[in-house]
């Protein structure tokens, strides 16, 4: 009972809070005059702000920045040992570089490395901390392209990409960053340049206790959808996540832009019945996952949670079995991928959802940005499926969605589901993918997918069973990471690029209207058959054989 | 871009974050909630779990015992992490006999829950039983092996081995479905068995609580359920010769209560608990 109150609690919370912000973000990042400092960044990049940029040049700018940034991170992590504030830390392997650099910059952030024992200040500052910035900026720059495709019309403008990714952060995450980061370090998260530092305990042995800029990480690593921690454990850590409230104020992050974006494109799109309707199909997804989820967790049906009577191991004490998987649901549910228990000592159907919340393809509510695109590409899915059987023409916001806009559709659903299928079948296939699991049988099967749906979603949740750090596993995971965030991107923007030089039809009677129960419960039937018809054997050999069995 | 956004967000932000996080208020947290012991000397972080053993590894009778930690020898905040280990890790990799430490071998995290939940029974002087936990404290799991009937998905057993206990141990089960339950000899392949874990006769809800048996995420929780503290206040007491309510006065000052009543769960943090005990109650070292 108190488990589904702090859930109650939480999304009302989030409803309240995601009106006014989804409304600042419509009015901030579409539009208007550029701030001072913006100008002053425009300028030192010779970026020309009001110059607007057709599909392939946004994606151009895009891939370009993206691969700038992979190459900075890689020289960061490579040269470690000859920058300041290494904590006398080496550099990194360059399979291992490779793979943690793709990972910040798709937003996904899995780490096949411990932070403490790895990372220097300056490499989780400079380097992760600018990217979990940069890459829900990205994210929230494609989104931004994809709804202004839908609202503009006879045009081939999406806006321009730098002042996108500028506004992103500097009128968005960065205020909320700062805010949110004083009130984690109040509550108790360190916010500190010391390192590691070795103290006596109060029985009299030796301590070495790690200090570090983890108040300024904690929120951008949680409203980014990046969700890689400064520490191994990431927020089950004491130092990342100190109390209950920190931890009901970290699920709230993780949801907040990606839920408030939904009303921002209500907005943009002039409609927020559409906004409501959308919010509605993002809610019932999550609610089903979390209350799946929370059975699943309660049941009590595996023989170690059985003799333990409950499922603590791999949970803290001040978070509560409940508080866990209300935190694994949202940070699988919006791509955040952060963790504050052990998701491989979850039940085994617990361990199951979370992967099911991946593989509905990060819409509810998804990442940062990638959320609202990945959910309107359902939405179009619904539409098209709904004209089909009705007999009426398919459009969603007076755009015709014929033969070559669901081309590009497709094309973007097929991508998760290959490449996670594909990768998981090679991985199981070598005996060097097999000889990484931890635990054997459909447990083990269940690691390896639940990686590469990780990876391939930009989520970054992982079953840490899997020692991921083996040349093979982070190549795979580079090109499965690399090619599951920028596949659908390019996707989008061709789509959107389409629909923008579209001239607006007319509603008639004709029109499938897009609000209401009806088209609610039709995305959402969407959306859950899209995931099942794809994953549904895989998940029967992995977490469903495994509880059964 | 990249350039200016790592100047802005990388350096200006995080750096103007630790100058705010000096300010009176925030500075102490900022700094790691760290804790000073009677003497006045740093002795850890109050959000930072620590061992409370003696130097043979033993847990020290005087003080409460926190949960058991994953994260390295226990307790390391340079290898924060949990044992990762799901709900079905049953089936244990024995020990070559004869090596005093084998690195190959793998206990099943049922087998870590009972030889704990035996342990801390021991300790505390009440029943350490579980179920699905034999008698010496590993997992209840027997191999079955049968001969199948052709197509068949069940069959006459022919052998049973109780995976987890390695011979000359004594069988848990001495019999099953009319077959002698052997001991487990090491080396000897079961993959051809049924795993089939025994509930067994134990209570339900175990003396012994579910956070005593199972680690914690980070491996570093500093806190334990006020099931667990309760079960130690009797013993801790008694050692350190103190009425039985004054420990339970400081348990209850040490106790955080679930956030609005319905945020997290209640939780006895066990740093600022022993400290508090030092303080109050000093022993003598020995």
């Amino acid at each position: 009972m108190i488990g589904w109150s702090q859930a109650v609690f939480v999304l009302v919370v989030l409803v309240a809070v995601h009106v006014p912000l989804g409304d600042y973000m419509a009015l901030n990042l579409d539009g208007g005059r550029h701030l001072k400092a913006e100008r002053l960044i425009y300028r030192v990049c010779g970026v020309d702000p009001d110059s607007e940029q057709n599909w392939r040049h946004y994606l151009a700018a895009l891939t370009a920045f993206s691969v700038m940034s992979i190459l900075a991170l890689f020289a960061l992590f490579t040269l470690q040992r000859h920058l300041p504030w290494s904590l006398g830390h080496g550099g990194m392997p360059w399979q291992l570089a490779l793979h943690t650099a793709v990972s910040f910059t798709t937003n996904t952030s899995w780490q096949n490395y411990a932070g403490e024992s790895t990372t220097g200040h300056l490499a989780v500052m400079a380097g992760l901390g600018v990217q979990a910035f940069a890459s829900a900026a990205v994210g929230i720059c494609v989104a931004l392209a994809l709804t202004r495709g839908l609202v503009r019309h006879s045009t081939g403008d999406l806006g321009n990409f730098w002042v996108d990714l500028t506004r992103a952060i500097l009128r968005v995450i960065l205020p909320l960053a700062v805010v949110f980061g004083l009130i984690l370090i109040g509550l108790g998260v360190e916010q500190n340049l010391t390192g590691a530092q070795a103290l006596g305990t109060v029985a009299g042995g030796k301590q070495t206790i790690i200090g570090g800029p983890v108040g300024s990480w904690e929120p951008i690593k949680l409203m980014s959808g990046d969700g890689g921690g400064f520490f191994n454990a990431s927020s089950a850590h004491p130092y990342e996540n100190p109390s209950a409230w920190s931890n009901t104020l970290e699920i709230l992050l993780m949801l907040l832009i990606p839920t408030a974006f939904v009303r921002t494109f209500g907005r943009m799109a002039g409609s927020l019945r559409l906004g409501w309707t959308l919010l509605a199909v993002v809610g019932i997804l999550f609610g089903l996952l979390l209350v799946a989820g929370s059975l699943a967790q309660n049941a009590h049906t595996g023989t170690v949670t059985a003799a333990v009577g409950g499922q603590t191991e791999g949970t803290e004490t001040r978070v509560g079995v409940p508080g866990s998987t209300l935190f694994g649901v949202a940070a699988t549910g919006s791509a955040d991928g952060a963790l504050n228990s052990s998701y491989d000592s979850f039940s085994s159907v617990g361990g199951g959802v979370l992967l099911a919340a991946m593989m509905l393809g990060e819409i509810a509510p998804g990442g940062t940005g990638s959320g609202l695109y990945g959910l309107l590409i359902v939405v179009l899915v619904a539409v098209f499926l709904g004209g089909l059987m009705v007999g009426r023409t398919p459009e969603f916001l007076r755009k015709r969605i014929g033969l070559s806009e669901m081309r590009y559709v497709v094309l973007y659903a097929l991508v998760a589901p290959t490449l996670i299928l594909l990768f998981t079948a090679i991985a199981m296939a070598l005996p060097t993918g097999r000889s990484s699991m931890l635990n054997t049988g459909p447990h083990g099967l269940t690691e390896v997918l639940y990686a590469y749906t990780s990876s391939v979603n930009s989520n970054g949740s992982a079953m840490a069973g899997l020692s991921g750090n083996r040349p093979f596993y982070n190549l795979t995971m580079a090109v499965a990471m690399f090619a599951g965030r920028y596949l659908p991107i390019a996707f989008t923007l061709a789509l959107a690029g389409r629909l923008a030089r579209q001239r607006p039809g007319t509603v008639t009677a004709g029109t499938l209207r897009t609000s209401g129960a009806n088209f609610v419960a039709l995305a959402t039937g969407t959306a859950l058959i899209l995931a099942l018809l794809n994953f549904l054997p895989a998940l029967s050999l992995g977490p469903l054989a495994d509880g059964l069995g | 871009m990249v350039l200016v956004l790592t100047v802005v967000l990388g350096l200006a932000y995080p750096l103007a974050m630790v100058a705010i996080a000096r300010l009176p208020g925030l500075h102490d947290r900022a700094r790691g909630s760290l804790v000073e012991d009677r003497a006045g000397r740093t002795a850890g972080s109050a959000l930072i779990g620590q061992s409370f053993t003696g130097k043979d590894g033993r847990p020290l009778a005087r003080y409460f015992q926190g949960r058991p930690s994953a994260a390295g020898d226990g307790y390391d905040p340079t290898a924060s992490g949990a044992s990762n280990l799901g709900p079905e890790s049953v089936v244990d990799i024995l020990p070559e006999p004869g090596l005093t430490t084998d690195e190959n071998a793998k206990p099943s995290l049922l087998t870590q829950v009972c030889a704990r939940s035996k342990a801390v029974g021991e300790f505390e002087h009440v029943d350490g039983s579980r179920p699905y936990c034999t008698p010496d404290g590993v997992g209840a799991v027997l191999g079955v092996f049968r001969v199948f009937r052709v197509g068949g998905l069940t069959g006459r057993v022919t052998r049973v081995v109780s995976l987890n206990q390695e011979c000359p141990a004594t069988p848990f089960l001495r019999t099953y479905d009319g077959v002698t339950v052997e001991c487990a000899r090491y080396g000897e392949d079961h993959a051809a068995a049924d795993v089939v874990p025994v509930r067994g006769s134990a209570p339900a809800r175990p003396v012994v609580p579910a956070d005593a048996v199972t680690a914690s995420g980070s491996g570093l929780d500093p806190q334990i359920s006020p099931a667990y503290a309760r079960l130690q206040t009797a013993r801790v007491a008694r050692v350190r010769g103190v009425p039985a309510p004054e420990v339970r006065r400081l348990v209850r000052e040490n106790t955080t209560g679930r956030a609005l009543g319905f945020l997290g769960e209640p939780a006895v943090n066990v740093v600022r608990l022993n400290l508090a005990l030092d303080r109050a109650y000093p022993v003598r070292e020995g």
